[in-house]
C-alpha cells in the first residue's frame, strides 16, 4: 500500500490556535508522525511520552537516592576491632557548582522562550503561503541556539568541578560520599547531554528548513526535559549539600 | 480430548499429591526445639493448600470434559460473571492466606524477635570460600581479635579465620573445622563471611542464616537430639559452593566439656 | 482519557478529510527499510519474537547441559569435555539470565504485544515508530553482548542471574568474574533501556491511540496486561539500571557501595564499607515486579484463550482489571521476601510476608474466573485452547507452593532449595512459556496467513505438559528434603548422595521435554510455507485483530478506522445470529 485512503470522519475540537477555525492538517516527511495528522494530537501524543519516559528516569535517580540514603547511614564492620563505624564523610562541593546551577537555571529560562519562539514559527508557517504577510517577525535570536550553548557551559562547568574534586584529592574511589557525587553529577550530566544532542537536531532540522510544526514539537518536549533536568540538578545539590 | 486432559491433568494431581501425603522424600527428622513448631505449621499449610491444589486441578479436569463441545450440548451460557461469587471466594481466599501468616508469624516471632538466652553457648561461625570454621570463647567467655590482615585460609585453623594471637583474650580460642554443641542447651551463632555471601544451613535443626560479609549476624537455635548434622552451604558463594559443608555433632554435656578441653590442650 | 468515546472530549467539529491528501503511513520499499530497520510494529514484533526464539533454544541447551552434568559430573561431553563445576555455575547464571531477559521479557510483551496491541485497540501504529525501532535493536546488541560474555577470557560470569555482590563485585572471586561478569552487566544494562523505551510506547498507545467506542473497559484483556506490564517495566528498570551502574563501578572504579571489607584467597581487597544487602533491595524491587511482567502477559492471553475457546463471555471482567492491577501495585511491596535469610530485620521479613500473602489474592481470584468461564462453556480443544488449560494448571501449581515461601518460617528450611526452584521454574520456566506458545499457535494464522499443524501442536502439547511437570513437581520433594540449589553436583553430602536417584529421573525428563520442542520448532516453520491456508478468522474471535486482513496490512486496517460498539468478550449472545458478535458490529449491541 503505498498511500493511505481513508475516508475518515475524525473528532477533533481544538486546534493550537485556541479553537477558531480549522488547520489543515500538517504532516512531517515520512517515517514519525506518532499517529496522526493533526498537530495538537502529536504535541499531546510526545507530551505523554516525555511524561511516562521521565517517570522512567526519575526511577533511576530515586533509586540512586535511596542507595544514598542508606549508604550515609550504614554502618560498617570493622573486622579488626569489631566495632560498627560510621565512615561518612561529606564532601566539600566546590563552588564552582552554584555557578554551574545559575547557568542551568537560566539556560532554563532561554529554553522556554525557545520552546515559545518555536511554538509560535509553526503557527505562523501556516500563513506563510499567504502573500504579505510576514511570517518571521520574531527571528532576532535564536533561543534556541542559547539554550544549547548555556547546557555546553554547563557541561563543562560540571567537567571543571571533577578537575577541582580531583585535585583535592576526592576521586570516584576516595569514599563512599565522593563515589556518589561523582555518580550522580555524572548520571545528570549524561541525561543533560542528551537534552544538548535533541536541541542540536532541532537546530539543525531549521536550518534545513525542515517542517516548522515537527520542530516545535521537538523543541517542546525537549523544552518540558531540559525544565525537569534543571529540576533534577537543583534537587541532586541538596542532596549533596543537605541531606546528611 | 476433553476425557484425556481431565485423565492426565487428575492423574498428574493424584501421583503428586501422594508423594507429599507419603512423604517418599521428607524434610529430615527435626533435631532442634523450634523444629516441632515449624514442622506442624509446615503441615498445616501443606494440608490447606493441598486441599486447594487438588479441588483446581480437579475442577479444571472435570470442566475440560464436562463443558466439552459437542452436538448435545446446550449453548454456553451467557453470563459475565457473578459480583457475589467474587466477594465470596476473594473473602475466603483472604482468610486462609492472612491466617496461614499470621499463625506462622507467631513461631516466627518467638524464634527471631528475641535475642539468644543469656546462658547460650555463643560459636562463632565464619564462612570463606569454600570452608566453614567455628570459633568457641574458651574460659573466658570472650573472642579474641581477629585481623584481616592475618588472614590465611590455606593455613587451615586459627589463621584461616585471621586470629590476632597477641590479644590475650586469643589465647583460650578454639577454632575447629567441626561444629560441636552440648545438647540441650541453646547456642548463639554469630555468623561471620570474609569474602562472598555464604549461608549456614543445618537441614536437622530446620537452621538456615546467611553469612554476609561486613555483618556479624546474631542467630541462636537449641539442639535437643544427640547426633551427627551436616551443614550446607545454601548461598551461592563460587565454584567451590557444592563441597562447602561441615558437620555438627550434637553431644552430651560431659563430653562437649571433655572435647572442647581436649582442644585446648592441643593448643599448648 | 477513560471515558468511552476513545480518548476524545465532546464533539465540536468533524472534520472529513480527501483520501488524497493523506500520504500517511507510507508503506516502506526496500529490504533494509521494510525488514531490517523497520518502523512497524509487526516487523519489529516478529523480530523481538524470533530473538526470543533463539535465546529459548540457548536457554535449553545451557539446561540441558546442567542437567546432564548434574548426574554424570566426571563425565567428559561431545566437543565440550568435562564440564567443571565453575563452567556448570556460568551456564547456570546464562541459562536464568538469558530466559527471564531474553525470552520471558521479551517474546510476551516485545514480540506478541508490539504485534498486536496496536491493532486490538484499533491503531495504526505504535505512537512512537521510530523509538520501537530502536528498543528492538538497543535489545539485540544487548543479547549479543550477553553472548559475548562465553567467548571473553575466564568466559561467562558465576554469580547466577541474581548476581549478588561481593561475588559479583570482585574480579578475583571466581573465575568468569572478570570481563565476563563486565559483559553480563552492560548487557543487562542495555536491556533496561531497551525496555525503558518499549514501556513508553505501550503506555503512550493504550492511554492516547485507542479507536473511537474502545474504552479501557472494553479492551481485551491482553492489552490490559500489555499495559500494566509496560507500567512495571517502566518503574522497575530503572532501579535495575542504577544497580548496575553501582555495580559496574564497584567492579571498576574502585568504589564500594556493595563491598565491605573482603578478604579473598587471603588477599585483602580494597573495598571497605559497602552493602551487599543493598544491592538485593535493589536488585529485588526490580526483580520481583520482574516476574510479573514475565506472568501478567500470559495471564492476559489466558483470559482471552479460554473466553474464545469456550464460547462464552470471561467470567468477571470488572474483577480481572482489578487483580491485574492490584498485582501489579502489591507487585513493588513484596520483594524483600527474597531477602528473608539474608540478615534482613526479621520485623521487616514480616511486614514484606504479610503483602505476599495478600498477592496471592488476585492470582486466586483470576484462577477462579478462568475456571468460571469454563464453566457452562462449550469447549474448542484447538491447540491454542490445550496451551491455555495447560497454563490454568500449572499456575496453580506454581503458585500453590507460593504461600510456603511466603512464610518466613517456613522459608527457613526452603530457602535458596530445589523447592524454590521448583516453584519459579513452574510459573515462569513453563506457565509463563505457555503463555508463548499459545499465543504462537493462535495469532499465527494471523501473521503468516496459514495454519499451523493440529497434530503436531498436539504432540508438543501432551509432551511439554507432562514432560515439564516430570521435571519440575519433584523438585518440591527435592527442596522439602533440603536439597540445595546452584550446587554443581550432589557427591559431598551423603543426604544430597541419597536423592540422586530423584535428580536422575529430572535429567531424564529434561532430555525428552527437550527433544519434544523441536516437534514445535519444526512445526512453526514448515507451516509458515506448507501450513493451510488460513481465512480472516479462523477461530471465530470477536477482537479487532480478527477484522482485519490476514495478514494485517501496514497500517492494520486498510485504509479504515475501526469503530467499537461491543466489548471484546461477547460470545453466545442471546439472541445473535452466531455464537460471537465482532467489537466493531453495531448491530448487535451486547450489554457492554
Amino acid at each position: 500500500m503505498a498511500s493511505y485512503t481513508p475516508t475518515v470522519s475524525i473528532d477533533d475540537p481544538r486546534t493550537s490556535t485556541g479553537g477558531n477555525g480549522v488547520l489543515p492538517p500538517a504532516w512531517g516527511g515520512s517515517g514519525d508522525n506518532f499517529g496522526s495528522p493533526f498537530f495538537d494530537v502529536r504535541l499531546r501524543r510526545a507530551r505523554l511520552g516525555l511524561v511516562v519516559g521521565l517517570t522512567g528516569i526519575a526511577m533511576i535517580f530515586i533509586s540512586f537516592t535511596s542507595a544514598y540514603v542508606v549508604r550515609q547511614g550504614l554502618p560498617t564492620l570493622d573486622p579488626r576491632t569489631n566495632v560498627l563505624l560510621h565512615d561518612w564523610f561529606p564532601v566539600p562541593l566546590p563552588r564552582l557548582l552554584l555557578i554551574n546551577t545559575g547557568v542551568l537555571l537560566i539556560s532554563s529560562v532561554t529554553m522556554e522562550l525557545a520552546r515559545r519562539q518555536a511554538a509560535r514559527k509553526a503557527a505562523l508557517a501556516q500563513l506563510a503561503a499567504v502573500p504579505g504577510v510576514w511570517a518571521d517577525a520574531d527571528e532576532r535570536v535564536s533561543w534556541l541556539a542559547l539554550s544549547a550553548v548555556l547546557g555546553l557551559s554547563f557541561l563543562v562547568g560540571q567537567w571543571m568541578a571533577w578537575r577541582e574534586l580531583g585535585a583535592n584529592g576526592f576521586h570516584v574511589s576516595s569514599s563512599p560520599s565522593s563515589s556518589f557525587v561523582y555518580l550522580l553529577t555524572g548520571m545528570h550530566g549524561v541525561h543533560l547531554f542528551g537534552g544538548v544532542v535533541a536541541l542540536l537536531t532541532a537546530g539543525v532540522a531549521s536550518m534545513l528548513r525542515r517542517p516548522a510544526d515537527s520542530q516545535s514539537i521537538v523543541v517542546d518536549v525537549t523544552g518540558w526535559y531540559w525544565h525537569f533536568m534543571a529540576f533534577l540538578w537543583v534537587y541532586i545539590l541538596c542532596l549533596l549539600e543537605f541531606v546528611h | 480430548m476433553g476425557l484425556v486432559l481431565l485423565l492426565v491433568i487428575w492423574l498428574i494431581t493424584f501421583i503428586s499429591a501422594y508423594f507429599f501425603i507419603a512423604k517418599t522424600w521428607w524434610l529430615p527428622t527435626g533435631a532442634s526445639a523450634a523444629a516441632a513448631g515449624i514442622d506442624h505449621h509446615f503441615t498445616t499449610t501443606y494440608i490447606l493448600m493441598g486441599i486447594v491444589f487438588v479441588a483446581a486441578q480437579v475442577f479444571l479436569g472435570l470442566f475440560a470434559w464436562k463443558y466439552r463441545d459437542r452436538a448435545a450440548a446446550s449453548p454456553a451460557r451467557y453470563s459475565h460473571g457473578n459480583n457475589t461469587l467474587e466477594i465470596v471466594w476473594t473473602v475466603l481466599t483472604l482468610i486462609l492466606f492472612v491466617g496461614l501468616n499470621l499463625m506462622s508469624s507467631s513461631i516466627w516471632a518467638s524464634e527471631r524477635f528475641r535475642p539468644a538466652e543469656p546462658g547460650a553457648l555463643q560459636v562463632e561461625v565464619t564462612g570463606m570460600q569454600f570452608a566453614w570454621y567455628f570459633r568457641y570463647t574458651g574460659a573466658d567467655g570472650k573472642f579474641g581479635a581477629t585481623k584481616p590482615e592475618l588472614i590465611d585460609p590455606s593455613a587451615g585453623g586459627e589463621s584461616a579465620i585471621g586470629l590476632d594471637t597477641t590479644d590475650p583474650a586469643s589465647k583460650d580460642d578454639v577454632v575447629t573445622g567441626t561444629m560441636y554443641a552440648p545438647v540441650n542447651r541453646e547456642v548463639d551463632v554469630i555468623l561471620r563471611a570474609h569474602d562472598v555471601i555464604h549461608s549456614f544451613f543445618v537441614p536437622s535443626m530446620r537452621f538456615k542464616q546467611d553469612a554476609v560479609p561486613g555483618l556479624a549476624i546474631h542467630m541462636h537455635f537449641t539442639p535437643i537430639t544427640a547426633g551427627d548434622y551436616e551443614i550446607a552451604c545454601a548461598e551461592l558463594c563460587g565454584l567451590g559452593h557444592y563441597k562447602m559443608h561441615g558437620m555438627l555433632k550434637v553431644v552430651s554435656q560431659e563430653e562437649f566439656d571433655k572435647w572442647l578441653t581436649a582442644r585446648e590442650a592441643e593448643k599448648q | 482519557m477513560a471515558d468511552g468515546t476513545g480518548g476524545r472530549e465532546t464533539i465540536m467539529a468533524t472534520r472529513e478529510i480527501a483520501a488524497h491528501e493523506i500520504h500517511a503511513h507510507a508503506a516502506p520499499q526496500g529490504f533494509i527499510r521494510k525488514w531490517v530497520f523497520s518502523l512497524d510494529h509487526k516487523v519489529i514484533g516478529l523480530q523481538y519474537y524470533f530473538l526470543a526464539l533463539t535465546a529459548v533454544f540457548v536457554g535449553m541447551f545451557l539446561s540441558l547441559l546442567m542437567r546432564i552434568h548434574l548426574i554424570w559430573p566426571n563425565v567428559p561431553l561431545p566437543l565440550l569435555g568435562e564440564i567443571k563445576p565453575e563452567t556448570y555455575l556460568s551456564l547456570l547464571t546464562m541459562h536464568g539470565t538469558i530466559m527471564v531477559f531474553f525470552v520471558l521479557t521479551t517474546a510476551p510483551q516485545g514480540g506478541f504485544g508490539n504485534y498486536f496491541l496496536p491493532i486490538q485497540i484499533g491503531a495504526a501504529d505504535m505512537a512512537f515508530p521510530v523509538l520501537n525501532m530502536l528498543s528492538f535493536w538497543i535489545t539485540f546488541i544487548g543479547y549479543i553482548v550477553m553472548l559475548s560474555a562465553f567467548l571473553v577470557v575466564g568466559g561467562a560470569p558465576l554469580h547466577g542471574w541474581t548476581g549478588y555482590p561481593p561475588l559479583s563485585a570482585l574480579q578475583s572471586a571466581g573465575p568468569g568474574e572478570g570481563a565476563g561478569a563486565d559483559l553480563w552487566v552492560i548487557s543487562i544494562a542495555l536491556f533496561c533501556v531497551g525496555a525503558l523505551m518499549s514501556a513508553l510506547n505501550f503506555i503512550t498507545t493504550t492511554l492516547d491511540m485507542r479507536a473511537k467506542g474502545m474504552s479501557m473497559m472494553r479492551m481485551p484483556l491482553t492489552c490490559w496486561a500489555w499495559f500494566i506490564t509496560a507500567i512495571l517495566g517502566l518503574l522497575a528498570f530503572g532501579v535495575l539500571f542504577s544497580a548496575g551502574i553501582l555495580l559496574l563501578l564497584d567492579r571498576n572504579a574502585g568504589t564500594s557501595f556493595f563491598v565491605p571489607l573482603v578478604v579473598v584467597n587471603g588477599q585483602l581487597a580494597a573495598h571497605k564499607g559497602g552493602s551487599p544487602l543493598l544491592w538485593q533491595h535493589l536488585f529485588w524491587f526490580f526483580g520481583h515486579p520482574e516476574v510479573y511482567i514475565a506472568i501478567l502477559p500470559a495471564m492476559g492471553l489466558c483470559s482471552q484463550l479460554v473466553s474464545v475457546f469456550s464460547r462464552k463471555p470471561i467470567f468477571g471482567y470488572k474483577a480481572m482489571v482489578y487483580a491485574i492491577l492490584s498485582i501489579g501495585l502489591l507487585g513493588f511491596m513484596v520483594w524483600g521476601h527474597h531477602m528473608f535469610m539474608s540478615g534482613m530485620s526479621p520485623y521487616t521479613a514480616f511486614a514484606f510476608s504479610v503483602m505476599t500473602m495478600a498477592i496471592g489474592v488476585p492470582s486466586a481470584i483470576k484462577t477462579f474466573n478462568w475456571l468460571g468461564t469454563l464453566w457452562g462453556g462449550r469447549i474448542r480443544f484447538y491447540s491454542p485452547m490445550l496451551f491455555a488449560i495447560g497454563f490454568v494448571s500449572l499456575f496453580v501449581s506454581g503458585g500453590i507452593s507460593g504461600p510456603f515461601l511466603a512464610q518466613p518460617v517456613l522459608d527457613i528450611p526452603l530457602h535458596d532449595t530445589y523447592f524454590v526452584t521448583g516453584h519459579f521454574h513452574l510459573i515462569m520456566g513453563v506457565a509463563s512459556i505457555f503463555g508463548i506458545f499459545a499465543a504462537t499457535y493462535y495469532w499465527f494464522p494471523k501473521m503468516f496467513g496459514r495454519m499451523m499443524s493440529e497434530s503436531l501442536a498436539r504432540w508438543h502439547f501432551w509432551f511439554t505438559f507432562i514432560g515439564t511437570y516430570a521435571i519440575f513437581m519433584p523438585m518440591h520433594y527435592l527442596g522439602m528434603a533440603g536439597a540445595t540449589r546452584r550446587y554443581s553436583q550432589f557427591t559431598e553430602l551423603a543426604y544430597l548422595r541419597d536423592l540422586i536417584p530423584l535428580q536422575k529421573f529430572i535429567t531424564y525428563a529434561a532430555i525428552v521435554t527437550i527433544a519434544g520442542q523441536f516437534i514445535f520448532l519444526f512445526n512453526l516453520f514448515w507451516s509458515m510455507k506448507y501450513g493451510k491456508k488460513a481465512n480472516d478468522n479462523p477461530w471465530e474471535a470477536t477482537t479487532l485483530e480478527w477484522t482485519t486482513a490476514t495478514p494485517p496490512p501496514h497500517d492494520n486496517f486498510g485504509g479504515r478506522t475501526p469503530v467499537v460498539y461491543n466489548g471484546p468478550y461477547e460470545y453466545s449472545v442471546p439472541g445473535a445470529p452466531r455464537d460471537y458478535v465482532m467489537q466493531t458490529d453495531p448491530t448487535t449491541v451486547a450489554a457492554h
